[in-house]
């Protein structure tokens, strides 16, 4: 069963890839989603299996290197962690399979974009169900190599293929730390397979590296190069810049890849790693401070954007530092537990950012936008239920999941915990402030597209609507289904079994009423808030934008991240680049080698040139002296 | 009596030999006089082969110049034709003219 789920997307992508021509759209459509929706149908059999029976195995599909002590086998683990990841990525994807089939109607490509669908499922899947570093360092990059290549989908857009060159580049610096994390660890135990490295870490706990200059504990170091390579893939602070450049992809793209999937794989790879980090304070500390940090910060700049991708792609950003802040103090099952609801409702939200960009026809900016809500029904409805999801509101996904990680952050009782869960409470509340101003600029207010009439809006298809609905099934009841399987307090029930480990238990304390109170609270009275600002009295937040003319400019350039990287990388490289391209390479290398090689073939050649009169005497004549010359020399020898 | 030896026989053919060179490149207008000196060149070396053989008593030199001949009437005939064909494409077969060679 297991190797179906893993290979069929990958059948899927070659059936697609190679012969989408010879078998044609419409077949190679169906082909893609069908083969993803069984894996997905086959993922919640696993994943029954495994909270039913606690079933959990080690398939061994082929040996891939055997050199020394360098043993990495092709495998697929199930165990708790890896189910929950199989039914999220499978689940997504086949939504968004479906999904694409309506959306990209008007596009001329689609067998390849469904076979790097279905691709970047199979490298996701790899990446979840590894039994070592290298597989997952495989995954990792597999899945990065789809985002590259589905970004840059419209490659006749000149911006489209920036920002895939920026998603690969940034992430490269990821991959670095990452690469480096995989080599100490060989390193230090001489093997990568997840079980034999957790099992020898608390042997090593005191030993010490040298490394730039630095006596680091090696614990530490492992965590914090692991970390790195986290903070590429999951877009958190400092290198959080691609995400949202990202969204020059089609909107399936940023639904399943920048959302629900690829950039969560940084929190999966923390939480897989819960063994080594149990045991490395600092790393723990400094996951909780960058994760509390990209979360106010993507939620502040999401608050003054105008493309209704950006704001939910900061969104994400912001969701993805919850999700690290919760790992970062220990409570491991809460990140996953985010990471699993917000798979639901972040999808379901960019779905249907995309089904309202699709009716407006490619407009994205929210400033154009307003007063559809009765034009587009059921998009409205599902993403007032994404929004919702995503805020907190009371009974919702999102209100289990980011309380649990307040609550817990708030727990952990040391300084940075605190810190956390003040932060955490404000981020909510500016993700509601955020959200909701997305929902009533766009559906509320007057209609303000000059290129479109309102009468020609019209709800986007019914391939399109239905895996919005089941998203949106997944973003009400998946909070409250999954809460106690996930992190029960009073179950004795372990799911997690030795896939999470907790070298002290988890804190089973509840937090004093009026903070648990607190966020649903604040969350709930900036609906009508956001209403009052947003619809009915703008002029307000003009008059706050006038006044903080500096703050506004500085969030909505996104803390001038981008211009900073500019002076501080990108133009001294391109520097370098062009001095080592002009002088060195055209000026020297090329100017004595190459060229200077066939500048005097040319020369000689030019000379050479001079004796072909063309003249039959003068050719004859040449002969003659030659022929008596020769004659002569053999005469005289 | 004034007796013909083979001195004479080859001083004639170094003679027309010189003059089937000279005439190959001193010549700067016609092609067709191109071919008849090599033409000449041919009948000079079939002089030289024919007066040996006559003087060592050899029939072998004498079969050879048969073939030489044939060989000439041949070349004769396909160097002909090659000018007959380059005078219909180029208009010309002066030889100041013919330079397609010229590098």
């Amino acid at each position: 069963m297991e190797y179906y789920i893993l290979f069929l997307p990958l059948l899927a992508s070659v059936i697609s890839g190679f012969f989408g021509k010879t078998i044609g759209d419409k077949l190679s459509q169906i082909i893609t989603s069908l083969f993803v929706s069984i894996s997905a149908i086959l993922s919640f059999f696993v994943l029954f299996k495994v909270i039913s029976h606690d079933y959990s195995n080690n398939l061994v599909v082929a040996t891939w290197i055997n050199s020394g002590t360098l043993n990495v086998n092709w495998s697929i683990k199930i165990d708790a962690l890896s189910s929950v990841m199989l039914v999220v990525v499978t689940l997504v994807s086949s939504l968004v399979h479906i999904y694409s089939i309506g959306y990209m109607s008007h596009d001329p490509h689609k067998p390849r974009f469904m076979a790097y669908l279905s691709l970047f499922t199979f490298a996701m899947l790899t990446l979840v169900t590894s039994d070592n570093f290298i597989q997952l360092f495989f995954g990792w990059e597999g899945v990065g190599l789809c985002s590259y290549f589905l970004i840059g989908f419209w490659y006749k857009k000149e911006s489209a293929n920036a920002a895939a060159i920026k998603a690969f580049v940034v992430n490269r610096v990821g991959d670095f730390g990452f690469a480096l994390g995989i080599f100490l660890i060989f390193y230090i135990f001489g093997t990568v397979n997840y079980d034999e490295v957790f099992t020898q870490i608390p042997s090593i706990l005191d030993k010490k590296l040298f490394f730039l200059g630095f006596n680091v504990n090696t614990v530490d170091l492992i965590c914090l190069l692991l970390f790195v390579g986290a903070m590429g893939k999951s877009a958190q602070f400092l290198l959080h810049t691609w995400l949202p450049d990202a969204m020059e992809g089609p909107t399936p793209v940023s639904a399943l890849i920048h959302a629900a999937t690829m950039v969560t794989a940084g929190v999966f790879l923390v939480v897989r790693c819960s063994p080594i980090y149990e045991y490395s304070e600092l790393a723990l500390s400094i996951i909780t401070i960058v994760g509390m940090i990209t979360a106010l910060f993507a939620a502040s700049v999401a608050i003054v954007q105008t493309d209704i991708k950006k704001i939910i792609a900061y969104s994400t950003c912001s969701q993805l530092g919850y999700m690290f802040f919760a790992a970062g103090v220990g409570a491991y099952n809460v990140a996953m537990f985010h990471l699993f609801t917000h798979a639901f409702f972040k999808a379901l939200l960019f779905l249907g950012s995309g089904s309202v960009i699709h009716s407006f026809k490619d407009e994205q900016d929210i400033n154009l936008m307003g007063g559809v809500w009765k034009k587009l029904p059921y998009t409205y409805a599902l993403m007032i239920i994404g929004t919702l999801a995503l805020t907190g509101f009371p009974f919702l996904s999102g209100f289990y999941s980011k309380d649990a990680i307040i609550e817990f952050a708030y727990l952990k009782g040391n300084t940075v915990g605190i810190y956390a869960a003040t932060i955490g409470i404000f981020t909510a509340l500016l993700t509601s402030i955020y959200s909701w101003r997305l929902i009533f600029k766009t559906f509320h207010g007057s209609y303000n597209n000059p290129n479109q009439k309102i009468e020609t809006m019209h709800e986007s298809p019914m391939v399109m609507i239905i895996p919005l609905v089941i998203l949106s099934i997944g973003a009400i009841f998946a909070g409250v289904l999954f809460k106690d399987l996930f992190f029960g307090h009073q179950s004795s029930y372990d799911f997690w079994g030795s896939s999470i480990k907790f070298l002290n238990p988890l804190s089973t304390d509840h937090p004093p009423l009026w903070f648990l109170l607190l966020t649903p609270t604040l969350v709930i009275i900036s609906i009508p808030i956001s209403y009052y600002l947003f619809v009915k009295n703008t002029k307000i937040v003009d008059e706050i934008v006038r006044i903080n003319k500096p703050l506004y400019l500085f969030l909505k350039n996104k803390w001038y991240f981008d211009e900073l990287y500019d002076v501080l990388f990108v133009i001294p490289s391109k520097n370098i680049g062009r001095f080592l391209w002009k002088k060195i390479d055209g000026s020297i290398i090329d100017r004595f080698g190459p060229d200077g090689i066939s500048n005097l073939i040319k020369l000689f050649s030019l000379k050479a040139v001079k004796f072909q009169s063309g003249y039959i005497y003068h050719y004859a004549f040449v002969m003659l002296i030659g022929f008596s010359i020769i004659l002569t020399f053999i005469i005289i020898k | 009596m004034f007796s013909v030896g083979l001195g004479h026989y080859l001083t004639l053919a170094a003679i027309i030999f010189t003059i089937g060179v000279v005439g190959i490149f001193l010549n700067r207008k016609n092609i067709i006089v191109i071919l008849m000196s090599i033409e000449l060149i041919l009948l000079a070396v079939n002089i030289n082969l024919v007066s040996f053989s006559v003087f060592i008593n050899d029939m072998s030199g004498q079969i050879f110049t048969l073939f030489i001949l044939t060989v000439a009437a041949a070349e004769a005939a396909i160097g002909l034709a090659i000018i007959v064909v380059y005078y219909r494409n180029s208009g010309t077969i002066r030889v100041e003219e013919i330079e397609k060679l010229k590098g």
